[in-house]
């Protein structure tokens, strides 16, 4: 699949948005995080920006995105429009949580509620985007239940590196804040290690023969292809230039979006002030931009059934 | 809105069913629905740099051609493949804007090109590449199963079938309702074992195809066997020796 740099920016900048939203609505409630006005300020504002630079960027792909609202209506049956809607509708409390933080220095009663009311809004969000991969049949890479751990995981990880910085550039280091950065680290690793011993240890149960309903005959393969040039389809779903890099691309997801943040995280609970700050700002950079290859490797590895009637043996 | 009633026993189920036995891969139907369907429905049919390197461009139905099996066995099939209006249209679930659609009274799926956002989602649910993007326009493109011709009353009652159908020169492509068992197509995929592709996806597609008949082993009526004689063992020897081996062998 072709690996749209406005979808991977959007999954990984909301991603890690939503993240930090959810853990500043927890961090809150449970008396974890610094309740001075400026924090709060900076932290939400910081969630804000990536959620909302993320969702603008996902209507850059569209055809029309100026007909972006239509996609609120369909919530019965699209996770694209259950999307739409939970990313809207996270805005009320973190309105709701931001306000009462920031300009009314409040951080309990309603605030608090409203901070939780955006973890959970923001989970559903990251969720439903997971789950518009997860419900597409015909790309088995992401027709699978690897898939939303994943991304849970991967936002959680994310956002709990961003607020393990903030807490220490405030001088404020908390052992639980890095220790649950470490731990969500630690699960987006096991999931994404299953996710990828599930895509390269299995393959689609379609083949050309299914495709073509001619295995009867015998083993299909393509004689002739019905354009010389490459359409939409072979543009979209046929993408594959990342493929034969995809060892090293792994590699380099696996050091820069995991190992190393993880280690950096694990060693800045134990160093003073400015080298604690050196190493969570560089930990949650360095897993902001192992995320981006992670999921350009996410597109670029998938591959869609319909290749199979452009001479794919699998899918 | 996108939710959509799977048909109900009986209902109609309009569709194509296509003889993979007959079909010649001469690419009328792919030209013919272009044409047709530049006026029409879903129209325009977007080229870009039509002339150039990189032609690109919106078609409906696309001719693939495939081999099958081993030789002497092997068998060369003109592929035609255009939407199947599944049963079952994933395209149209997980369309956020409603403008995928399954009409209820004949089962055709079409888009809206007013209410499209081109988010291309419907093409990545559809397993089949039966939807293309209109780069130009901004929307998704698909068949409509030649909507503004079947129920075209301006048109001759003969010419109320899809371009595609009515312009194939080897008769191998049918149009009809696949819900009724009395229909001519019904009938056609009964008696030729018509089946759906990539069942294992659940779409419940309702086109079907008709796969190649065996192949010949004898000629026409005559009992002839169809392929070339072997040459005679004697094939290599001196003309004097085939005369006396020919009279010692009567």
């Amino acid at each position: 699949m072709h690996p749209a740099f406005s979808v991977i920016f959007f999954t990984v900048a909301s991603g890690a948005g939503y993240g930090l939203l959810a853990l500043l609505g927890i961090g809150n409630a449970l008396g974890l995080v610094p309740a001075d006005r400026v924090f709060g300020l900076c932290s939400l504002g910081l969630a804000t920006a990536l959620i909302t630079a993320g969702l603008f960027s996902s209507t850059a792909h569209l055809g029309h995105p100026e007909r972006a609202w239509r996609a609120l209506s369909q919530w019965r049956t699209s996770w694209l429009s259950r999307e739409g809607v939970a990313a809207l509708a996270a805005y009320v409390p973190l309105a709701a949580f931001g306000i009462g933080w920031a300009i009314f220095g409040g951080v309990d009663g309603l605030v608090a509620i409203a901070g939780l009311l955006g973890a959970i809004l923001a989970f559903a969000t990251v969720y439903a985007t997971a789950m518009i991969y997860r419900s597409l049949k015909p790309i088995h890479q992401w027709h699978n239940r690897f898939v939303v751990p994943g991304y849970l995981a991967m936002a959680l990880a994310s956002g709990a590196a961003l607020l393990n910085a903030f807490v220490q550039i405030w001088g404020r280091p908390q052992l639980a804040v890095g220790v649950v950065c470490a731990v969500a680290i630690v699960v987006a690793l096991f999931a994404k290690q299953r996710y990828w011993h599930f895509i390269d240890t299995t393959k689609s149960a379609s083949t050309p023969e299914s495709a073509t309903g001619l295995g009867a005959i015998g083993k299909v393969r393509l004689f002739e292809a019905p354009h010389t040039e490459e359409n939409y389809l072979l543009k979209e779903m046929g993408y594959k230039i990342a493929r034969k890099h995809a060892a090293k691309l792994r590699a380099i997801a696996l050091n820069a979006g995991f190992h190393i943040p993880l280690a950096l995280t694990l060693i800045a609970t134990a160093l003073p002030g400015t080298l604690a700050i050196a190493a969570s700002c560089v930990a949650a950079i360095l897993l902001l931009a192992g995320l981006a290859v992670e999921r350009w490797l996410f597109f670029a590895e998938a591959k869609h059934s319909v290749m199979l009637y452009y001479g794919a043996q699998t899918a | 809105m996108t939710g959509y009633a799977e048909p109900a026993a009986g209902a109609k189920k309009l569709g194509l069913v296509i003889d993979l036995d007959t079909c010649v891969g001469c690419h009328a139907c792919a030209v013919n629905c272009k044409e047709w369907n530049s006026g029409g429905h879903s129209a325009p049919m977007t080229d870009l740099d039509p002339y150039g390197a990189n032609a690109d461009g919106v078609w409906f139905n696309r001719v693939h051609t495939f081999e099958a099996g081993e030789s002497p066995e092997s068998r060369t099939v003109h592929f035609p493949k255009s939407c199947l209006h599944c049963e079952k249209p994933a395209c149209v679930e997980v369309c956020p804007t409603g403008a995928s659609y399954k009409r209820a009274e004949d089962g055709i799926v079409l888009v809206n090109a007013d209410t499209c956002i081109g988010c291309k989602l419907c093409s990545w649910a559809c397993p089949y590449g039966a939807r293309e993007f209109d780069a130009d326009e901004g929307v998704m493109k698909k068949c409509t199963l030649c909507i503004d011709r079947i129920y075209n009353e301006n048109l001759a009652a003969e010419e109320r079938v899809p371009a595609c159908v009515s312009t194939c020169p080897a008769s191998a492509r049918h149009f009809g309702d696949l819900g009724d068992p009395q229909s001519e197509v019904s009938k056609l995929v009964e008696a030729r074992g018509g089946y759906a592709l990539m069942p294992e996806m659940g779409y419940a597609p309702v086109n079907r195809y008709l796969p190649p008949r065996a192949a010949k082993k004898t000629v026409g009526c005559t009992g002839a066997e169809a392929e070339l004689a072997k040459p005679a063992e004697t094939a290599g020897l001196h003309p004097l020796l085939r005369w006396m081996d020919k009279v010692l062998s009567r």
